[in-house]
């Protein structure tokens, strides 16, 4: 049991160290960032692709991305400090919390939900056909598939 | 001429109210067989008649407007806020469509225009036409109503008349304006067109799929209109916005994404019912909620219902749209309910491996994709009404989340024409996918090699190499699986009549135009995700360029020559002349400016741009630096954006090639000089198989 339990820490440690593997150089974290934040200008634009001429907000906005990542903040803190400080409108796409996780998994839901719709109702189709008697002429249409097959192969 | 204008709005609102009631009740007639003074068949040809009237009274209107805007009639109030004395001619013919009031005349008139040309052929079907008049002269009231009530053109300026107008937004005056939103409302209303068709036929218990066949083109010809529309509009947002990108995920983006992609299913789905008699009340509800979606996007760029960089106008008239999208909702519920045991099925699906089953997978994927674009348009009403506050949902969600249902979507573009129709045996499935998975896997293979990881994603949280890798790998897989098709066929004819293989490729599109015409749409559609990807490797730089300094990027050295200034009657304007170079050999000058217009008061980014089938270096001025003078320029080096709009063309020709009569049997053998009972006729067939 206790090998198991720290062969699953073990299994945890690596998948973690995985997926934060390679914490991006602050250039790859600030240009992350800055496109996971819009403008609060009114402009509608994600915060470093904002091109207004003397926009009177982007270029504070990141400054203050600058100052934080100088100051070693992690990612999640720094658009933390940006939502309290701008509002949940700062933040490009709703973060995983509380309600807004909604947001993330009904699109593959419902996805999903249909794939698993589309099949049930295939294949009760094709029970429902196979219960049907087949006609009389479908001992003939092996012979012309293939020599359709024939007729038409590259 | 405000007042003809305003009068002929009112005529054109009599007329399609006429259009509609005497319509409705010749129709009610003939379908009871009630007695009455005048035979159902003329009171229903006085309405036809009334619905072309109608058209002219709206051109009537239109005219006034434009009209008016040439000879700057600052008068009328939409005239003076939306043009200028010095507004270049094509933009005062514009600005008939850069205001709400003016856009929705627009559609009006376009509305009419396609009911002017379904009532002229009324003949294909006299009955079904007068059912699909009827229903559209509802569409029309609507939309004249707003005219007439709430969203007047023609009204009046208060006091004296100004001098001069307060001129045309900057970002509209760009050429592809002229075209981006007749195009967009083409494809809109002409959606109209088929659902009037769909619930006409309901209504009337429509015997068999023949309304398919007529609004087969209405349908293809509209969802091409809507199509270039949508990318006309990336296009303009690529060569004026000037922040690097075609594409944002504003609401007013998704509005015209949504009807395109249930647009698309239906086009698809609709195959089903011509074949096998399957998915009929599937393809009713696809068509309907298509047009809902056309005026619910509607709704969504008015209202102000959602924020958006394009909201341009916020009015009240978005109740209307709501009360009208309900009524319409009612309608077609109610028919649907009244008359469903006539959209019964004629076949069952057979095999989940199967061609009906693919359209059904194909149909799936592109509402989910569907779904997700209204779901994150409305998440923030929602995210409003549930926790008390809006949260902004924009592009690194749909990245997430739509970009992967698109690839999907890919994937099913390449294996669904793979398939046979009712079941594929497993022999036939391993023949058909060999070739095209070995060359998606030898394509992966060279993408890799070419510094694409997708496993960065795990690293460094970077999603664009991931979808890059994925979209070329499916595209060389789907490219495979087009072109096996095109060759089998081809193979076939060439060895039957001896012509040469390209020859033989263009008999075989003249022989199934609409077969073949949708397997080269489906190649348009692999390629723009091909210049889709390429945004994974985008670049871009900003610096303060002085007379003879230079900037490195990519495989290019921009080099600043002069910085000036200058002006003209319509806005003062400063810009750069900047050098490009590739090595030491110079490639082209490049003159991006920031412009003043004097009238709006506005600024407006004039981009440039040197486009290649590799990539596009594409130069802002971004200003000047107010201590040194000197201009700071950005640049962006965007690969296989070319082809995106490459893509686009493709498409617009399969589309072409969709829409041409099939070549008949008999003119086939005629042309290949062999009678036409010969081999090649029952090899190949002429007309059948999509």
């Amino acid at each position: 049991m206790s090998k198991l339990f720290h062969l699953g820490r073990g299994v945890i440690i690596m998948i973690v160290a995985v997926l934060t593997m390679g914490s991006a150089s602050t250039a790859v974290r600030y240009n992350e960032l800055g496109h996971k934040m819009m403008c609060v200008c009114g402009c509608n634009q994600i915060l470093i692709e904002c091109n207004h001429l003397g926009c009177p907000d982007s270029d504070r906005m990141l400054g203050e991305l600058r100052v934080g990542l100088a100051g070693g903040s992690g990612d999640d803190a720094i658009l933390t400090a940006f939502q309290d400080k701008y509002g949940p409108t700062v933040l490009a796409a709703p973060m995983l919390t509380k309600f807004n996780i909604v947001a993330w998994i009904v699109p593959p839901a419902v996805l999903l939900l249909g794939i698993a719709a589309t099949v049930i109702l295939v294949r009760r189709w094709r029970s429902r056909a196979a219960a049907i008697p087949a006609s009389p002429r479908a001992a003939e249409f092996p012979t012309m598939r293939e020599r359709i097959r024939r007729e038409t192969q590259l | 001429m405000p007042t003809f204008g305003s009068f002929a709005l009112l005529l054109a609102l009599a007329l399609s109210g006429y259009t509609l009631l005497a319509g409705a009740v010749a129709l009610y007639q003939i379908a009871t067989g009630a007695r009455a003074r005048v035979a159902p068949e003329r009171l229903a040809e006085t309405a036809r008649r009334a619905g072309i009237g109608s058209f002219i009274a709206t051109t009537a209107a239109a005219f006034a407007l434009v009209w008016a805007a040439f000879n700057n009639d600052f008068s009328v109030a939409y005239i003076l806020h939306h043009t200028n004395r010095a507004l270049p001619g094509p933009y005062k013919f514009a600005a008939l469509w850069s205001g709400q009031e003016g856009s929705l005349l627009l559609w009006a008139w376009l509305l009419s225009a396609y009911g002017f040309v379904l009532r002229i052929r009324h003949k294909v079907d006299v009955k079904l036409t007068a059912y699909a008049s009827t229903i559209l002269a509802g569409v029309q009231i609507f939309f004249l109503l707003l005219l007439n009530f709430a969203a007047m053109p023609f009204s009046l300026v208060s006091g004296p008349v100004p001098q001069d107008g307060f001129g045309l937004n900057p970002l509209l005056q760009y050429p592809e304006m002229v075209i981006h939103p007749p195009m967009l409302y083409l494809g809109y209303v002409g959606f109209a067109v088929p659902f009037a068709f769909a619930l006409g036929a309901l209504m009337m218990r429509y015997p068999g799929e023949k309304w398919i066949h007529i609004t087969r083109r209405w349908t293809m010809v509209t969802w091409l209109f809507l199509t270039c529309g949508i990318f006309l509009g990336a296009h303009w947002a690529y060569s004026v916005l000037g922040w690097g990108g075609y594409w944002g995920w504003d609401p007013v983006e998704n509005a015209s994404l949504m009807p395109w992609l249930t647009g698309t299913a239906f086009l698809h789905s609709v195959m089903m019912q011509e074949k096998r008699g399957m998915m009929k009340s599937w393809n009713v509800w696809l068509i309907f909620s298509t047009f809902m979606l056309a005026i619910f996007g509607t709704l969504l760029t008015r209202s102000g219902l959602v924020s958006s960089v394009h909201a341009f106008a916020q009015s009240p008239i978005g109740t209307w749209f709501w009360i009208f999208l309900i009524v319409v909702m009612s309608v077609c519920l109610f028919t649907f309910i009244v008359q469903r045991d006539h959209l019964k099925a004629e076949n069952k699906l057979e095999s989940l491996v199967s061609r009906e089953s693919s359209f059904l997978f194909n149909n799936l994927v592109l509402l989910a994709a569907c779904f997700t674009v209204l779901w994150g348009t409305l998440f923030p009403v929602l995210s409003e009404y549930v926790q008390g506050n809006k949260v902004t949902v924009s592009a690194p969600f749909y990245n997430r989340v739509a970009v992967p249902i698109g690839l999907f979507l890919l994937f099913l573009t390449g294996i669904g024409p793979l398939l046979a129709w009712r079941s594929s045996s497993f022999k036939s499935i391993r023949k058909n996918f060999v070739l095209p998975s070995m060359a998606g896997l030898v394509a992966a293979i060279v993408v890799i090699a070419c510094g694409v990881h997708p496993w960065e994603i795990f690293t460094t949280n970077e999603q664009g190499s991931f979808y890059a890798f994925f979209a070329f790998s499916l595209g060389a897989m789907v490219v495979t699986a087009i072109s096996a098709e095109f060759l089998r066929g081809a193979g076939v004819i060439s060895r039957h009549t001896g012509q040469n293989l390209f020859a033989s490729i263009v008999q075989l599109c003249r022989r199934n135009t609409r077969r073949y015409g949708g397997y080269i749409v489906h190649f348009g559609v692999v390629v723009i995700f091909i210049g889709i990807a390429g945004s994974a490797f985008n670049q871009s730089k900003e610096e303060e360029l002085g007379f003879k300094q230079s900037l490195n990027i990519g495989p290019y050295r921009v080099e600043c020559q002069s910085y000036s200034q200058d002006s003209n009657a319509n806005y003062d304007t400063e810009y750069a002349l900047l050098d490009v170079y590739r090595g030491n050999r110079k490639v082209t000058q490049l003159a991006p400016e920031k412009r003043f217009y004097t009238a709006s008061q506005q600024p407006s980014t004039i981009v440039a741009n040197h486009s290649t089938l590799a990539w596009d270096l594409y130069v802002i001025y971004a200003g000047k630096n107010p201590d040194t003078g000197q201009p700071i320029i950005k640049v962006f080096l965007n690969p296989l954006i070319a082809w995106i709009w490459i893509g686009v063309g493709i498409i617009v020709f399969g589309t072409g090639v969709a829409l041409f009569p099939n070549m008949t049997a008999a003119l086939a053998a005629a042309r290949n000089r062999i009678p036409a009972a010969t081999q090649t006729a029952a090899a190949v067939p002429a007309r059948g198989g999509d």
